[in-house]
């Protein structure tokens, strides 16, 4: 009996490492790769390591490309803007739809999730013109401005704060504090952990977000990451050490970020996912 | 007294309004009217040369569709990805989390490594998944060193949209498996307990216990999955450079809405109303799907 319950360990083990060997394989190849010369690239050797390793790559990029600091620099922004305007205006809608009674409380409620329900494709025409009439294509307020809401982290914040004490807020009332000093003073410093789960979903979505700015921005001074990556490929189709160097150093940021805030991931996906 | 009730009442209306006014501003300008923007968009033909003009044509985009061959390939190509890559990657997602469930030692360890693909951005991940399947490239050497046939991922039509299957299968199951474990915990233990006492092994228990527990979550992962397939766009667009090719093997419904609104001329009413009909079709598929499950959990 005992070892029936061995051979079923080892049994998942060796289901768990397989699994993350295959989940690893593409970035060490990616990340081996980006530290071979071209002639290592073109030869199609399989090892993992370099025959002459060589920073090479990294450097060149910067030189034969020199926007990609800039291009740094826009994703940095645009997603830094987004995720705090996001926080902000989330939350201050979910909070007022879970605790304040107005009229058109229900209906806006039903506006909102009818809106989850949309595919982007149906208001990314129309929202191209309505830019395109603001005079906001190429321009980072018709990056952010758009995105700066989010109806289901709206959502999410309303069931978060449906479910928060109403006695804090109510001796705060006391204490002769007006809604919005509640609001900003009290309730939002109470809401830290939904607010990094958040935090971390916005930044990452805009980070790696491809369509809008491909369809927003064609002037190359304002690309994004993955756009000024994509254009970068198409530049050098078959310089693959440059392009592997390239994906890693946009890689790294979100590595780092992840292996500082990872718990927060997974209880970001439960919130999102559970109900 | 009714006085001050309606005072309060006004001062909490205009507290809540203010509160809302940004996510109201946004809904409005960049939602709300670019929905009913788009309903007229479909009706009209759409000229962007110098001052935008329409013209209105009744139908007759919809019309279109039905004698456009390539909205049909791509319909065909989207529906093709849909029915392959939604199953296989709920089916791995719920498999990799009821592995990692067992109480292994190192769980925190491989659920930081398999979440590493849902982190990276579909540029970076298509472009590295390029490079292996380049024509002598990793995944050739691999196939050739175990003794299968090798393949020309990136140019045969044939296999351009499966690479992109397998791609898509790696990098997204990760994401629903997290879904998965969080549900796995509310599973109590006195269920399994009372399995063990019955004499179920560990097949049993995961098909007679878990996979019924799960079965609202495996429907929330589906319908998420549905919506997430039919809209592929990113991967087809970088791994074609644009074009839906080769021979437009990988070409999307939404590549195609993308190429008739921004790269031909005179056509964005048309993509429109392509886009309306996607819109359709994804509602369709969810409520199919809702159906089914409903059906299913009267066993």
């Amino acid at each position: 009996m005992k070892r029936k319950i061995g051979i079923g360990k080892a049994l998942l083990y060796v289901v768990l490492v397989m699994y993350a060997i295959i989940t690893l394989i593409p970035f060490l190849w990616a990340l081996s790769s980006s530290f071979k010369t071209l002639e290592e690239i073109v030869s199609g050797t399989m090892s993992f390591v370099p025959k002459q390793f060589t920073l090479d790559n990294y450097k060149q990029i910067f030189v034969e490309q020199d926007l990609f600091p800039r291009w740094l620099l826009n994703s940095v922004i645009i997603a830094v803007a987004v995720t705090i305007l996001n926080l902000l205006f989330n939350s201050m809608a979910g909070y007022a739809l879970a605790r304040l009674q107005f009229p058109g409380r229900k209906p806006l409620f039903l506006i909102i999730l009818a809106v989850l329900m949309i595919p982007a494709q149906v208001t990314m025409i129309p929202n191209y013109l309505i830019l395109k009439q603001l005079g906001w294509l190429n321009s980072y307020q018709g990056m952010i401005v758009p995105t700066m809401i989010n109806a289901t982290f709206i959502f999410m914040m309303r069931q978060f704060f449906i479910n928060f004490p109403k006695e804090l807020e109510e001796a705060a009332e006391l204490d002769g504090l007006g809604r919005f000093g509640i609001f900003f003073r009290i309730v939002l410093p109470l809401a830290r952990p939904a607010l990094a789960a958040q935090a971390i979903f916005v930044f990452m979505g805009s980070w790696n977000d491809f369509m809008r700015p491909l369809i927003i921005l064609s002037d190359p001074q304002l690309f994004t990451l993955p756009l000024g990556l994509n254009s970068f490929k198409g530049q050098y189709i078959s310089y693959w050490n440059y392009i592997m160097a390239a994906s890693m150093v946009f890689t790294l940021p979100v590595l780092v970020i992840y292996a500082f805030f990872n718990r927060y991931f997974i209880k970001g996906i439960s919130f999102t996912g559970g109900k | 007294m009714k006085q001050t009730f309606t005072k309060k009442m006004w001062r909490e209306t205009g507290s809540a309004y203010f509160l809302l006014s940004p996510a109201l501003f946004v809904l409005l300008l960049f939602i709300i009217g670019p929905i009913v923007f788009a309903v007229f968009l479909a009706f009209h033909k759409v000229q962007l040369l110098g001052t935008t003009s329409f013209e209105f044509v009744g139908l007759d985009n919809f019309a279109r569709i039905a004698n456009d061959t390539r909205a049909k390939i791509a319909l065909w190509n989207t529906l093709k990805y849909v029915a392959i890559v939604v199953p296989c990657q709920t089916i791995l997602a719920l498999v990799l989390a009821a592995t990692l469930n067992a109480g292994l030692k190192g769980q925190k360890f491989f659920r930081i490594v398999y979440f590493l693909p849902t982190l990276t951005s579909s540029a970076v991940l298509t472009l590295i998944f390029m490079w292996m399947y380049n024509q002598n490239g990793f995944i050739n050497h691999v196939l050739e060193a175990v003794g299968l046939p090798t393949y020309n991922w990136l140019g045969d039509p044939d296999v351009a949209l499966n690479a992109i299957m397998i791609m898509n299968i790696w990098s997204t199951a990760p994401y629903f498996m997290v879904i998965y474990l969080a549900a796995l915990q509310d599973i109590p233990d006195s269920l399994y307990e009372a399995a063990e006492l019955d004499g179920a092994n560990a097949w049993q228990k995961f098909w007679h216990i878990t996979v019924p527990y799960l079965r609202p979550v495996t429907s929330f992962v589906v319908v998420m999955g549905l919506i997430g397939t039919f809209q592929l766009f990113d991967q087809s667009y970088i791994f074609s450079a644009g074009s839906g090719g080769p021979n437009n093997s990988t070409l999307t419904v939404v590549l195609l809405i993308y190429q008739y609104a921004f790269k031909t001329l005179g056509t964005m009413g048309y993509a429109a109303a392509l886009a309306f009909a996607l819109a359709i079709i994804i509602l369709i598929a969810t409520l199919i799907q809702r159906k089914l499950s409903k059906e299913e959990s009267l066993y």
